[in-house]
């Protein structure tokens, strides 16, 4: 697809969202900042690499806006998604050389024990409310705030899938780059794509810095839909989340991830609705429906069969590590 | 293959518009909408969640039966029948904040009842208060909900945990409990670590110089205790404090009546009441215990208590503890705001605004006592709180409670304006205790 079809695309969801129900908007302001991150869980497995603690750039990035917002007073929206973005890369950036070193499972349990030393940390810190967390005010977007909660709704759900939509283009032309196309050589021998001259070291690092900037920037727009932040952003469940969306779309297609995302959250609101006492079971059934029907993700659903080849050894690949989750 | 794949795709559309159908918002009708949360599943589902469930059902069938005692005897609320929608509290607050907003705006609900979770409040208060909607939190503990912020749409009735460690101080002050020495043992997390600092700093002020030894912070269903044990047995102090709960705490009990800790040490545990059905005789005779309130078999003695307690026994099989009294002094409370309301607005169902009106500062007779929502511009409740000491009745094979005390609601509470750490550090100037 075309990047300038990509953006009416974007252009179009945004502007689909005056028709949806006020409910719909938050909903999916949420799918689409899981999305965010998802994608960036979905960069990083390009190199053959899964990462379990994706909590912690998104917590890092909850945090820094949520402490900045306190302490300063910094309430502009597209400002706390720069700044979530800055706080996540930035840990992406110092974290992701260390650990480049390591791949497979002792990577993903790397970065879960990472995420998980965080999560102990901020329990402790009664000062930033410990397991509780604390409450931040309503952004607001270019000097305006929004009182009416449709509005404001809008606003935040305008300015997800904007940013959403711009990092999944950012991703397709990445995909389809020289460095987006070593990514990929990695995962199938780093050892001869270190002889072609090129570290794979640095590649990993790279994508775990750009899949870390797009988690903090989730854990930016976490933060602005819910308003309140506690040491639960950095769970492992809450990472272990992102990557069953990232398993769910399959690595295919990068609106996927958007999708998988929405369906999720949806599947979850109406069976914790209908069945109060068995929605996890009917969440787990879900996805255990699409990990049996549609083995290479929801992606699947549109993405033809000509690109069937290209990317059939890849994906059952992403499809046993989101299994073994 | 192909075939398949397309009926999977087929199937997938179908669900997906299937889904989308049911958003259709529901006529109005004239019932009372009442969105529930609490826990279903998780850690908490069996002490506090379950229970207070089991108790929002039967309240709400005996109102839209009219069968409660005066004076809550008119059907559901002021003649409008209620509709419960039960949603679990388990998910993490991120959830919790989405499943509001789908309460208020998908599923019309007229007011948001419930919450155990001091992190699940404390996320879904603001929320609430932007859009403009009615909530009633029922028990979690955190005082940092009112002193944080101010709410307008926000209600709590229950009175915050505070008490919970003051009134268990004056119990102990009361009943000539010796402590010179104190150990503590508590959960690695808000409740835990706020417990502690407000027992601790009560104690200090009725116990001068009381000397805190062994202090052990546990984390979260941590389940095994053996080197805590150890460390509160070596130390042996006049009194060992805990707020643990639910299966943790009786997981504490379990291992450490075999080691002897209940002999060298007098056990005090602020929120107890609801693991004395489970534990039974394994509950060492003699532990000071708190139910947040004057609740199960701490209760006095009414009708509207004999109500809860008879008819809630004979309908779960057990008799009501905390949780169930917090949730339906909640629906009591709404039910007099709403009637309350109906009077001024000439028998109409009351706006979101009418009945917020009518929240603010109302007092209200309930199971436990009198609540009176005086704290937070009235949007805060104060409550009666009792303690006591377990005595196992082998006669009935259930833990009975003795040596009762009540304390008045402005004994064990802040009073308005007044942060309630400082409070307690500032020697809880202005109590009326009896």
């Amino acid at each position: 697809m075309h990047p300038l079809v990509m953006i009416a695309l974007v252009a179009a969801v945004t502007l689909f969202g005056r028709a949806l129900p006020t409910w719909t908007l938050s909903l999916a302001t949420i799918a689409a900042s899981n999305a965010l991150i998802s994608l960036g869980i979905v960069v990083l497995a390009r190199t053959g690499n899964v990462s379990f603690g994706q909590g912690l750039f998104f917590a890092a990035g909850g945090y820094g806006v949520a402490l900045i917002a306190n302490a300063w007073g910094l309430t502009d929206a597209v400002a706390q998604v720069i700044v979530g973005a800055a706080c996540g890369g930035l840990l992406g950036l110092v974290i992701g050389p260390l650990i480049a070193r390591y791949s497979g499972i002792f990577f993903g349990m790397l970065t879960l024990a990472l995420s998980m030393v965080f999560y102990g940390a901020l329990v402790k810190t009664t000062a930033l409310g410990g397991s509780d967390g604390f409450n931040v005010g309503r952004p607001s977007l270019f000097g305006m705030s929004f009182t009416d909660p449709r509005e404001a709704d809008f606003m935040l759900y305008a300015v997800s899938v904007i940013v959403t939509g711009f990092a999944g283009i950012a991703a397709t032309i990445l995909f389809r780059s020289e460095f987006g196309l070593a990514s990929l050589a990695v995962r199938e021998n780093n050892l001869r794509v270190e002889y072609l001259g090129l570290s794979a070291n640095r590649i990993v690092s790279i994508n775990f810095a750009i899949a870390a900037v797009f988690a903090g920037a989730s854990g930016a727009f976490a933060l602005m839909a819910q308003r309140h932040i506690d040491p639960q952003f950095a769970y492992w469940t809450t990472s272990g989340e992102f990557v069953f969306v990232a398993v769910l779309a399959g690595n295919q297609s990068v609106a996927a991830v958007f999708v998988a995302s929405m369906a999720l959250e949806l599947v979850r609101s109406f069976s914790n609705l209908y069945l109060p006492n068995t929605w996890q079971l009917v969440l787990g059934i879900f996805l255990l429906g699409v990990i049996l029907f549609l083995p290479r993700g929801i992606g699947s659903l549109w993405i033809r069969d000509r690109r069937k080849r290209r990317t059939a050894a890849d994906v059952p690949l992403a499809a046993e590590r989101g299994a073994a989750s | 293959m192909n075939r398949f794949r397309r009926a999977n795709r087929a199937a997938i559309l179908a669900s997906v518009a299937a889904s989308f159908a049911l958003v259709a918002p529901a006529a109005a009708q004239e019932t009372f909408k009442l969105g529930i949360v609490t826990f279903l599943s998780g850690p908490a589902a069996d002490s506090f969640g379950v229970p207070a469930r089991n108790g929002a059902q039967f309240v709400i069938d005996q109102l839209n039966k009219g069968a409660a005692p005066s004076p809550y005897e008119k059907v559901g609320f002021g003649g409008i029948k209620v509709e419960p929608v039960i949603i679990d509290e388990n998910g993490g607050a991120t959830k919790q904040v989405q499943e509001l907003r789908n309460l208020y705006q998908r599923d019309n609900v007229d007011v948001v009842l419930g919450y155990i979770g001091s992190g699940d409040c404390l996320a879904v208060a603001p929320i609430a208060e932007e859009l403009k909607k009615m909530l009633v939190l029922m028990d979690c503990g955190t005082p940092r909900i009112f002193e944080d912020a101010k709410y307008n749409y926000v209600f709590r009735t229950a009175a915050h945990a505070t008490m919970d460690n003051v009134g268990l101080i004056r119990y102990m002050k009361a009943k000539n409990i010796k402590m010179t020495t104190l150990s503590a043992i508590n959960q690695d997390y808000a409740w835990g670590q706020d417990s502690r600092a407000d027992f601790v700093a009560a104690a200090e002020q009725l116990y001068p110089g009381v000397k805190l030894q062994t202090d052990l912070l546990p984390k979260f269903g941590a389940g095994q205790y053996g080197t805590e044990i150890s460390a509160l047995v070596g130390a042996g102090s006049d009194v060992v404090y805990s707020s643990l709960w639910g299966g943790d705490l009786q997981a504490f009990v379990l291992q450490s009546a075999p080691r002897g800790l209940p002999k060298r040490s007098q056990l005090v545990f602020s929120a107890a009441d609801h693991v004395l059905p489970p534990l039974g005789d394994k509950m060492p005779d003699g532990t000071i215990i708190g139910a947040r309130g004057a609740y199960g078999l701490m209760s006095q003695k009414s009708p509207l208590n004999d109500w809860l307690f008879k008819g809630y026994e004979a309908a779960n099989g057990v008799y009501p503890v905390q949780a169930s009294y917090r949730m339906t002094q909640a629906i009591l409370g709404l039910k007099a705001a709403v009637e309350k309301a109906m009077a001024k607005n000439g028998g109409k169902k009351p706006s979101t605004d009418e009945m917020v009106a009518a929240m603010t500062g109302l007092e209200w007779q309930t199971p436990g006592g009198l609540i009176q929502m005086k704290l937070a511009d009235g949007h805060q409740a104060i409550q009666p709180i009792a303690f006591s000491r377990t005595k196992y009745n082998p006669d009935l094979k259930r833990v009975d409670l003795v040596d009762i005390q009540y304390f008045a609601a402005e004994c064990v509470n802040p009073p308005p304006g007044v942060k309630a750490i400082d409070w307690i550090k500032g020697g809880m100037q202005g109590a009326k205790c009896d």
